[in-house]
């Protein structure tokens, strides 16, 4: 029985919604069993904001997670706030760019992503680096099949946005593991 | 022999209103009902009528119609229109409950510019509940919540409910009118022909208010109460058209 | 079988609704709910029904009983203090024997309150929230899917019942993502032919009929209004002989028998599988009709239970109905979150070890 209970965390604005929904969307195409719940506060705009997403090949009984199998950090806040609660041998993704601490447990693989930077130099558009944290998420953990975010980014940006396609696949593949 | 006047289709013929002697409500019902029937829709008309002396009016008129809570009526008729958007829809509201606790379902009314028609029946006090303050009690008029009388330190002063519904663009009728004379009574059913043509043509809100007496509540017998009307009622609310379309010009 | 498709809970309430066969919807923004308002303006007018932004609350109920008064199938949607301003209108829908969908996303009170996930609202939807002799019917989801099921199903019931039911969801429902089976649209109640065969009783104006109809929000006495009363009764006791409906999980050899309904209730049943990692063998009742409250449920509590335990997210407010069921048989504890916090599975396992000390 494999479940994948991810907690993603941030700043609003950072685009951990969008994470956490696009993983929600392709496990659905896989046929597996999601739960998506967002923190949500009073502001539009800044604040913390996190999701639980939820992946399983079984019925989940819980939306609400006591202790994350993974959790992805982007700014200093979220890391110091949830990674005392990640289980043990979990993996803990950092958003390399705004966060130069190092994590305070040894009994966890961290994975730095320099989402940003990876976003702006290489990439050219710094609004890519959650798909950039994305693609190391999913390539790390295989929550989803790289195909499946693929295709949601692809139904995503359909339209209107559709030239937004590329930029966003190659952000997928931009992050060279460490 | 010729006829000259008829009992209007639109009254229930076995039932005698219920209000006090003096009052102006049967004759604001007539019209309305009169009107009504000259157009043959009655049996296409839905009334709404809120609490206050108005929710009898669903026992004397002859036609389909729901009691609405305290203020509520033009919320109501709104979601009467959604339904049934051919129908003749009005509502029949009193002034404590359309300018007081109802103040802001039919100011939102006559913003969104729904398709029906507001009666509005000002009597400056509150009837059913025996003589309270009305924001349209006029200044100096004793009421028993106002036991010295209405004055403007305390009490403000007296709402002008046309003149303000008149300031919505889609509030595209206004009338004042008054029940205390034969002539005025004519006048104000040419004021309900012309909100309901307006409700026809789909025009906009359409909004006529009807001073009418209060005799029992405001201590005055019976045969004096139109001329206290006239007296104190017209001199604060004057009489006339404050928006009229150009199609029921 | 339909697709399965990832929604958020809002959105998904509103989908149920329409294809049932509501076409009327009245709405004010508040959150947790407000992404209802906004997927009915989007979506209504597509299939040929109606959306409203209501100037209040208030507004929004009383455009909902003109419209359920006229014979159209109306939803009306909003959470705690917006519910509270609708109390009005319940109590006025039930006097004048009308039927609507009413969705309560609750989050944390008294007052204001917190825009979290909270029950706290129970009272206020088993009670009856306004004033007079009435019930609203209520039924409280645990999943999206039975969120929809049970929407979609209670269009049809409220105009079974001649009555307001009510889907209480704590706001978590509203705001999660789940993946949902939507259910084939119903055909509509919509135009005068239709209403008329249908609801014989609505104002579409006389026509044809002999008889003006109308309809009272205020009997002219007391007997008539006690006759009116009496005649919504005899819903009511078909409604408690109908609609009670509850689930149980475990309950013959439970040492522990919880009581939980909507989101707790998950996290209760996975505090449940951790208890039982430990040794602790538990059971649930998950009342899905919380009014009428499934009290028959505890008749299948076996032998070996010691406590039942009530797991909600208000002080206590649906133990009440839980002692009721209990009875007196066994002892009746709580574990309790408010105010828009929320408890985890760890928590109910560590309080329920607590609480088991003390009982024998």
């Amino acid at each position: 029985m494999a479940t994948t209970k991810l907690l993603i965390a941030g700043s609003g604005g950072q685009g951990v919604m969008v994470m956490g929904q696009m993983i929600a969307k392709a496990a659905i195409l896989e046929g597996k069993k999601v739960t998506y719940l967002p923190s949500y506060g009073p502001e539009m705009r800044g604040g913390t904001a996190n999701c639980s997403v939820i992946v399983s090949d079984n019925e989940i009984s819980c939306p609400v997670i006591n202790a994350p199998t993974d959790i992805v950090v982007m700014n200093l806040a979220s890391m110091r706030k949830f990674e005392g609660k990640l289980s043990a041998g979990g993996r803990m993704f950092v958003n390399q760019s705004l966060i130069t601490q190092d994590s305070s447990r040894d009994d966890i693989e961290v994975h730095k992503v320099d989402a940003v930077e990876i976003a702006k130099k290489q990439l050219g558009n710094e609004k890519t680096s959650n798909m950039v944290m994305l693609g190391a998420i999913v390539r790390m953990t295989k929550v989803v099949k790289m195909e499946s975010i693929q295709k949601v980014v692809e139904k995503t940006f359909a339209g209107k946005k559709a030239a937004m396609i590329p930029l966003n696949l190659e952000a997928l593949e931009a992050w060279q593991a460490d | 022999m010729k006829t000259v006047f008829e009992y209007t289709k639109g009254m229930e013929e076995s039932v005698s209103t219920s209000y006090c002697p003096g009052c102006t409500h049967g004759i604001a019902h007539r019209l309305i009902m009169e009107v009504l029937e000259e157009k043959g829709v009655l049996k296409d008309t839905i009334g709404i009528a809120p609490v206050g002396c108005s929710i009898a009016a669903p026992r004397f008129m002859k036609v389909d119609m729901i009691e609405a809570f305290h203020g509520r009526a033009p919320a109501v008729a709104s979601g009467v229109r959604r339904v049934h958007p051919d129908k003749y829809i009005f509502t029949y509201q009193g002034d404590g409950d359309l300018t007081s606790i109802g103040g802001n379902e039919i100011l939102h009314a006559a913003e969104r510019g729904e398709k029906f028609s507001t009666f509005f029946i000002n009597n400056a006090i509150y009837g059913m509940t025996g003589g309270q303050m009305a924001p349209t009690t006029l200044i100096g008029q004793k009421a028993t919540t106002a036991p010295m009388g209405r004055y403007v330190e305390k009490h403000g002063m007296p709402l002008k409910m046309s003149e303000i519904i008149a300031q919505c663009e889609c509030a595209v009728f206004v009338e004042r009118v008054a029940l205390d004379t034969p002539a005025h009574v004519r006048q104000a059913k040419k004021a309900v022909q012309k909100a309901f043509e307006v409700q026809e043509k789909r025009l906009g809100f359409a909004f006529v208010e009807f001073l009418s007496t209060c005799p029992s509540n405001w201590g005055v017998p019976p045969a004096k109460a139109p001329d206290w009307l006239a007296e104190n009622m017209i001199p604060y609310y004057p009489l006339g058209n404050f928006r009229c379309p150009e199609e029921v010009k | 079988m339909a697709e399965k498709i990832l929604m958020k809970g809002n959105e998904a309430f509103c989908e149920a609704a329409m294809r049932g066969g509501a076409r009327f919807y009245f709405g004010y923004p508040i959150t947790p709910q407000s992404e209802i308002p906004e997927y009915m303006a989007a979506h209504m007018d597509e299939i040929g029904g109606c959306f409203v932004q209501a100037e209040s609350e208030l507004g929004a109920v009383n455009m909902g009983i003109g419209a359920a008064a006229a014979g159209g199938n109306v939803m009306l949607s909003s959470s705690s203090p917006g519910i509270a301003l609708m109390q009005e209108g319940m109590s006025g829908l039930c006097v004048c024997h009308l039927p609507i969908l009413l969705v309560s996303v609750s989050r944390g009170g008294p007052g204001i309150g917190d825009i979290r996930p909270s029950q706290a609202d129970y009272r206020q939807a088993t009670r009856g929230g306004g004033n007079g002799d009435y019930h609203l019917i209520t039924f409280a989801p645990t999943t999206m899917q039975e969120a929809v099921d049970l929407i979609y199903e209670g269009v049809a019931l409220a105009d079974e019942y001649r009555n307001p039911v009510c889907i209480l969801c704590d706001a978590m429902m509203g705001q999660m993502m789940e993946a949902v089976e939507l259910p084939e649209h119903k055909e509509p109640v919509m135009g005068d032919a239709a209403i008329r065969a249908y609801k014989p009783w609505a104002l579409t104006g006389q026509g044809d009929r002999a008889e003006k109809n109308r309809i009272h929000a205020m009997p002219w006495s007391p007997e008539e209004l006690q006759e009116s009363n009496l005649e919504q009764k005899v819903y009511y006791d078909k409604a408690e002989k109908n609609l009670v409906r509850y689930e149980t999980r475990d309950l013959e050899d439970a040492e522990v028998v919880f009581v939980s309904y909507g989101t707790p209730a998950r996290i209760t049943t996975e505090a449940m599988e951790m208890l039982k990692a430990e040794g602790i063998n538990t059971g649930m009742i998950r009342p899905i009709s919380v009014w009428p409250y499934p009290y028959a449920a505890f008749d299948e509590i076996g032998p070996k239970t010691k406590v039942i335990i009530s797991v909600e997210l208000s002080l206590g407010q649906m133990m009440e109905d839980v002692k009721l069921g209990a009875n007196g048989r066994w002892p009746v504890k709580l574990i309790s979150r408010t105010g828009g916090v929320l408890f985890s599975s760890q928590d109910i396992v560590d309080e329920t070890k607590e609480i088991l000390k003390g009982v024998k």
